[in-house]
């Protein structure tokens, strides 16, 4: 891989981040407050291919450049081959452009709720219904047994994804780095619950709190239900993350 | 073939006699030296399509419009859930990791290019034995992420440090600073006593290791990247060439450790794991090897650790204290940096002495 090359690569992997991370894409895979060290890092990478790209110009050109650092003649440089592989993720970011964590990885893990307990719960938000994510209420249900929750209307947003025996629940997953680390909140869902629907759809449900609780298949944590009144289908949020 | 460049470090400083010289109207040359065994016979030109006519660029472009040509194949073979979110675990570390590659590229070109070798001389103590401890107490105070603090640490040996202080550095650096702590503190609000756990345990193994180093290290393990002697640039110029290489350089490894990462986080499911987790050795054991299989960042593992409820405190501490100086993509990155030998003797001893303190820290204040 020569320097050029090396270059073009370089551009290519700042464009792509710069391109990732002015749209809303990044939000798919990392927490949002990256986002003006993703900009900044896109920019060096871009400057450094730039820079890269300028003084192998000069030294083609044979400029006044006596420490030129061309490619061509002499003894062939050992660049660093490994560089090729810097084209998967730029390939990752502009041409496949992988959604965010679904269902699948919601059924990999088990309900995350053990490490997002806090010892005391504020009111609920105002409104009817109160608009809480999944994780607040989750861990109202779990932790708090309901009693900030009460008889008050919630309404949560999170995808459907197969339960222990294959029934629809809602999920989301939280990050607290990136994606690597993501993990499910799970949430039953008991009376009016969807039917009928494909994995991976956003809903949103408002409902009341239901004391009835379910246990993960996969680590054997408490999962909360809620006792839904209605649902619609809605598009996915901005960010599909808590 | 360019002359391969061998560091042989003495106890102290490097000796810079073996460093290579430029010659003014020397080419700076990146060359990468050959990653194991002993001094190779020069290599043949390599051979070059159509008459060196086709380069690397040519190449680049082609397999790139290729890709752009075949995108919905490639986009409908991925669409399996598993590879789906193969993908975006991978895209993910990467996206990640970029910006904490960058400022850890851009802060080692900034001490090849900028800061003097006499500034180390002055600022470590003379004797190594205490210059490893004053280096992993720099380390805290330098938030960083691991993929960093690898280039960093190369640069710095580079720059004369004595190799078991920038090792220490590079262990201490991501595990205990300022932000990791804190993610610690908030990922386990009911156990304080984990973040004091982790940070002396962190500590007293990158002390620990940078004595080893001392003792039983050969400076000969360790070979980095043939970098040039800079006197004949334009500072400006080799700060950016620095830059450039130790981007596609390290960046390179780190696409190799964020493959294997995302491979493990698909394919091993989390209820296998929660079989070992009432073992109390056991638990410790596949704790300790998870924080290297996952590769997850030091600022994020204190979540995943905290999710991990079914498993003894002390082995979460132990995935804490592991997870930061021996993972994957570390691996595959200090392979890179400092070559495989180094990297196979390092990261195997690394794990050993973390399992070891952090059961002993937990056994004591957990």
């Amino acid at each position: 891989m020569n320097r050029q090359a090396q270059g073009v690569v370089l551009l290519l992997l700042g464009g792509a981040v710069l391109k990732a991370s002015v749209t809303d894409m990044y939000l798919r895979y990392v927490k949002e407050g990256l986002q003006p060290f993703l900009i900044a890092a896109g920019v060096v990478l871009v400057a450094a291919a730039v820079m890269t790209l300028i003084y192998d110009f000069r030294a083609d050109r044979g400029g006044s450049d006596d420490d030129h650092g061309h490619d061509h003649g002499g003894t062939p440089h050992h660049e660093p081959r490994v560089g090729w592989l810097l084209i998967l993720p730029v390939l990752g970011l502009l041409l496949v452009a992988p959604p965010a964590l679904g269902s699948f990885a919601a059924g990999q893990a088990g309900t995350a709720l053990a490490s997002q307990e806090v010892s005391d719960y504020t009111a609920l938000p105002e409104g009817d219904p109160a608009v809480i994510s999944v994780l607040d209420y989750a861990s109202r249900a779990v932790f708090d047994q309901g009693r900030s929750l009460g008889e008050r209307r919630v309404q949560v947003t999170g995808f459907i994804a197969a339960g222990a025996e294959g029934e629809p629940i809602l999920a989301r997953m939280i990050l607290s780095c990136c994606a690597a680390d993501g993990r499910p909140i799970k949430v039953g869902m008991a009376g009016n619950a969807p039917v009928g629907l494909p994995t991976d759809t956003w809903v949103e449900v408002t409902g009341r709190y239901t004391d009835r609780t379910g246990t993960d298949a996969v680590n054997g944590e408490r999962i909360p239900f809620i006792d839904v009144e209605t649902w619609v289908e809605v598009p996915p949020p901005r960010n599909q993350y808590e | 073939m360019a002359p391969v460049a061998r560091v042989r470090v003495s106890a102290v400083t490097a000796d810079r006699s073996t460093a290579h010289r430029a010659r003014p109207g020397d080419e700076i040359d990146w060359t990468i030296p050959a990653q194991s065994g002993p001094p190779e016979p020069p290599r043949p030109p390599r051979r070059r399509l159509l008459g060196g006519r086709v380069g690397s660029v040519e190449v680049l472009a082609v397999v790139l419009v290729l890709l752009v040509v075949f995108r919905d194949p490639i986009s409908g073979a991925i669409s399996s859930p598993r590879l789906q979110t193969w993908t975006t675990v991978f895209v993910s570390v990467m996206v990640q990791a970029i910006p904490f590659l960058v400022f850890g590229v851009a802060l080692s070109a900034v001490i090849a290019v900028y800061v003097p070798r006499s500034f180390w001389a002055k600022a470590l103590p003379r004797h190594p034995a205490l210059a490893v401890p004053v280096a992993s107490c720099a380390g805290v105070v330098l938030p960083g992420c691991e993929c960093g603090s690898v280039p960093i640490a190369g640069s710095l040996i580079r720059r004369g440090v004595t190799p078991a202080a920038a090792l220490a550095f590079l262990l201490a650096a991501p595990a205990v600073n300022p932000i990791v702590l804190t993610a610690t503190a908030v990922a386990f609000p009911n156990n304080p006593e984990m973040v004091v756990g982790r940070g002396v345990a962190s500590l007293i193994v990158a002390m620990v290791m940078g004595w080893l180093w001392l003792r039983l290290g050969r400076a000969d393990w360790i070979r980095l990247p043939h970098r040039p002697d800079l006197d004949g640039a334009s500072k400006a110029r080799a700060f950016w060439s620095a830059v450039r290489h130790d981007v596609t350089h390290a960046g390179g490894f780190l696409v190799l450790g964020a493959m294997a990462a995302a491979t493990i986080n698909v394919l091993v499911p989390e209820r296998w794991l929660l079989t070992l987790a009432d073992n109390p050795v056991l638990s410790v054991l596949a704790l300790a090897l998870l924080a290297v299989l996952l590769s997850i960042c030091s600022e994020a593992d204190a979540f995943v650790a905290a999710s991990l409820s079914q498993f003894s405190l002390t082995s979460r501490l132990v995935f804490l204290v592991v997870g930061p100086m021996v993972d994957l993509k570390l691996i595959s990155m200090q392979t890179g940096v400092f070559g495989r030998r180094f990297a196979a003797r390092f990261s195997p001893a690394t794990f050993a002495v973390a399992v070891l303190v952090a059961v002993g820290v937990g056994a004591v204040i957990l």
